[in-house]
């Protein structure tokens, strides 16, 4: 029964569209593409919202809502409604809904998708649409290789973080011997291995292992660490893998400094590993997360995301936020259609929550800012950007 | 290469040790539906995974943070019975739903077998899907973690090995009850009933056994077992997840091919060796090598003695 009506109410949606679409070619102001002298346009959030990995595409979501309300309230010419697609982290799903968002909802602009994997599926029918997109969080060096004269990302891509990350821990603690501890997922061990070449090239003596994310006895590597006496080790992977380390590395009575990359950014890697156990723990991430800040725009825009939706904002919150306002300060200056929106996001420049949004040529955020954060006893707490933070 | 492993030595057997006498206790219940009923009971992992969140379920209702002393051997012992209930009665209910009705009928092994695949993963994603997020509050995919009720006081050092209490605490608890199991298959009446059906289960009808009964029994023993093993797992590594029991079902299975499988001293060997085999392996070869090691060594062993190193034998030998 349910597969039918579904396709009876996608048929009926689709008519609608259509005539609505006719109308609005016809002079009228009802689609949200609109064109001149529209009165209300449509963007959408696109991103894994009930899929696995959807804690880390909730936040920015739930950003973006938040701009889009905030500009709401100025009572402004033009209103925007923002509406959320559901990829469950899946391409192809994507595909299906960027069509049913430029067909039907006619949007004018997209935040996302999320993703690298779908930005890659997603991106050429944006361009041959018109539809500029502002991704928050998808972060795969080569999106910005691809020629997208329609794309833009407010993140600094995959090949700032390990780099900046070694060059903070060699800056503020000066490592003698380092240890690279890696999962054996390419996210992990791509960004164990760019850490180490960094620190290596700096004459830090280095050693490696890595570890089935899966297998629950990890003495053996344990007492490799232990053996080689390092005074700093890092580790790429997700947090549940680096939650775990930590905590037999910790428990085997090893204090040297502990790092890792953008997967390991939640507080679930203090679950993972224990309150006592976290501790001389450092962070990286493109994201810029409020956590208990007490900077003022920060501040500001966690209270606010705090009253709205009644939990913390946690990884790519502040960039779905900037991300939206990119869009929204492009329709707030006079920008009606989507070829005048990418026309104005090339001029963008203003002071985000998370950092300056300006864009380069080729969509590129115009500095690759890495931001770095600590753990202490199971507190996390942003320590600033990672080429000026100091680690106390 | 070898320098290395020569210093990590003595860390890298009180690890395996420890791991392998979990190995080892998990390997019991495998060994032992196989012996009776010929039969690889896979869901026997998810046995092993329902004991580890009773027993977390249990350390956290009660607030159980770092007990020491004689508070902590209380823990210890109520957690154990606790995780022996819930795994031995979910094993007896496994076999009442999963396997009773295809044997009533007199299905193949192989029916069996797939029946219990399926129960494998029917209870994974019932846990995952229906029980976790209600019960301990946290989205049912994630990993949870226990706090500490095993101690990590230093008993005692050798060289630069520490040996800790818990890892003390696992061993002696694994063979504490492997000597338990083994004295109720050789002195019992039940234990009697399993080694007769093992041996030739229609003879052993005529000679007045309830197999169905047996067959109970075998399975709540061997849930049980997995229950000891859970309630150590959760003390030395603090996490639990729905998927916990696969990795180790299937080292835990090894365990018991290596030992010979139907072999209940086999289990206890087989699981000290695998779990020392790997560690040894990885230290000297890398993590990565690790499981390639371990099983390398498996099948050069089984090529040799292909019943494993004490052969199959819960209904011959002694054991």
């Amino acid at each position: 029964m349910r597969p039918k009506l579904v396709r009876l109410g996608g048929i009926a949606a689709a008519g609608m569209a259509i005539s609505l679409g006719l109308a609005a070619c016809g002079g009228g102001s009802g689609g949200g593409k609109g064109g001149e002298g529209a009165t209300e346009l449509t963007i959408g959030v696109m991103g894994d919202l009930t899929g696995p990995d959807r804690a880390l595409v909730i936040p920015p979501a739930n950003g973006a809502e938040l701009a889009v309300e905030e500009y709401n309230k100025k009572n402004p010419k033009v209103k925007v409604k923002l509406k959320r697609y559901d990829t469950q982290g899946k391409a192809e799903q994507a595909v299906n809904q960027v069509n049913q968002a430029i067909k039907k909802d006619k949007i004018a602009a997209l935040i996302g998708p999320a993703f690298s994997s779908e930005s890659r599926a997603v991106n050429p029918i944006l361009q041959t649409n018109k539809i500029p997109s502002v991704t928050p969080s998808a972060t795969a060096t080569d999106l910005g290789k691809s020629g997208w004269k329609y794309w833009h990302r407010v993140v600094a891509n995959d090949d700032a973080q390990g780099p900046q990350l070694a060059e903070f821990v060699l800056r503020t603690a000066q490592p003698k011997k380092a240890f690279m501890l890696s999962d054996q997922g390419e996210y992990g061990v791509g960004l164990a291995k760019s850490v180490g070449d960094t620190m290596k090239a700096k004459g830090v003596q280095i050693a490696e292992d890595k570890v089935d994310a899966q297998a629950s006895d990890v003495s053996s590597t344990v007492a490799k660490i232990k053996s080689f006496q390092p005074d700093f080790i890092f580790a790429g992977g997700y947090y549940s893998f680096t939650g775990k380390m930590l905590k037999q590395i910790r428990d085997a009575g090893i204090t040297a400094l502990y790092a890792s990359g953008d997967g390991s950014v939640d507080p679930a890697l203090v679950d993972a590993a224990g309150k006592e156990q976290a501790d001389n723990v450092v962070l990286s991430c493109a994201c810029k997360i409020p956590f208990k800040s007490t900077a003022t725009e920060l501040k500001t825009f966690a209270d606010a995301y705090k009253a709205k939706w009644n939990t913390d904002p946690l990884i790519y919150g502040t960039e779905g936020y900037d991300a939206a306002n990119a869009i929204l300060k492009a329709i707030e200056a006079g920008a009606t259609t989507s070829e005048q929106i990418n026309e104005k996001l090339k001029a963008t420049d203003f002071a985000g929550v998370s950092k300056q949004i300006k864009f380069q040529e080729n969509g590129e955020i115009a500095t690759s800012l890495i931001y770095v954060y600590k753990v202490t006893k199971g507190e996390i707490s942003l320590l600033g950007e990672a080429d000026k933070a100091a680690l106390q | 290469m070898f320098q290395e492993f020569l210093n990590q030595f003595g860390t890298n057997t009180v690890g395996g040790l420890t791991a392998g006498a979990i190995y080892a206790l998990v390997a019991l219940g495998y060994t032992m539906v196989y012996g009776v009923l010929r039969l690889i009971n896979f869901a026997h992992s998810e046995i092993f995974m329902i004991g580890t969140f009773a027993a977390l379920f249990v350390v956290l209702q009660f607030g159980i943070t770092a007990p020491t002393g004689l508070a902590m051997v209380g823990v210890l012992v109520m957690l154990i019975l606790v995780a022996m209930a819930a795994s031995g009665g979910a094993a007896v209910l496994l076999e009442l739903a999963a396997y009773r009705p295809l044997r009533k009928r007199g299905a193949s092994r192989l029916a069996a077998l797939i029946s219990a695949i399926g129960a494998s993963f029917f209870l994974q994603e019932l846990f995952k899907l229906v029980i976790i997020q209600p019960v301990f509050d946290k989205p049912g995919g994630n990993q949870i973690g226990s706090p500490r009720f095993l101690g990590r006081e230093t008993l005692f050092s050798i060289g630069d090995t520490k040996v800790q209490l818990y890892h003390v605490i696992i061993v002696v608890s694994a063979i504490i009850m492997m000597i338990v199991l083994d004295q109720t298959v050789t002195r019992t009446k039940i234990g009697r009933g399993i080694r007769a059906t093992a041996q030739d289960p229609e003879t052993a009808v005529l000679m007045g056994v309830n197999i169905d009964v047996i067959v109970r029994m075998t399975f709540l023993l061997g849930g049980a077992m997995a229950g000891v093993a859970a309630v150590l797992y959760l003390g030395a590594y603090e996490n639990t997840k729905f998927d916990i029991g696969f990795l180790l079902g299937v080292k835990a299975f090894t365990a018991a091919v290596l030992g010979g499988i139907g072999n209940l001293r086999g289990a206890l060997l087989g699981g000290f060796a695998l779990g020392l085999l790997e560690n040894w392996g990885a230290a000297f070869f890398g993590s990565t090598w690790r499981d390639v090691i371990a099983f390398t060594v498996l099948v050069i062993i089984l090529m040799f003695r292909p019943t494993g190193i004490l052969g199959e034998s819960l209904q011959r030998a002694r054991a």
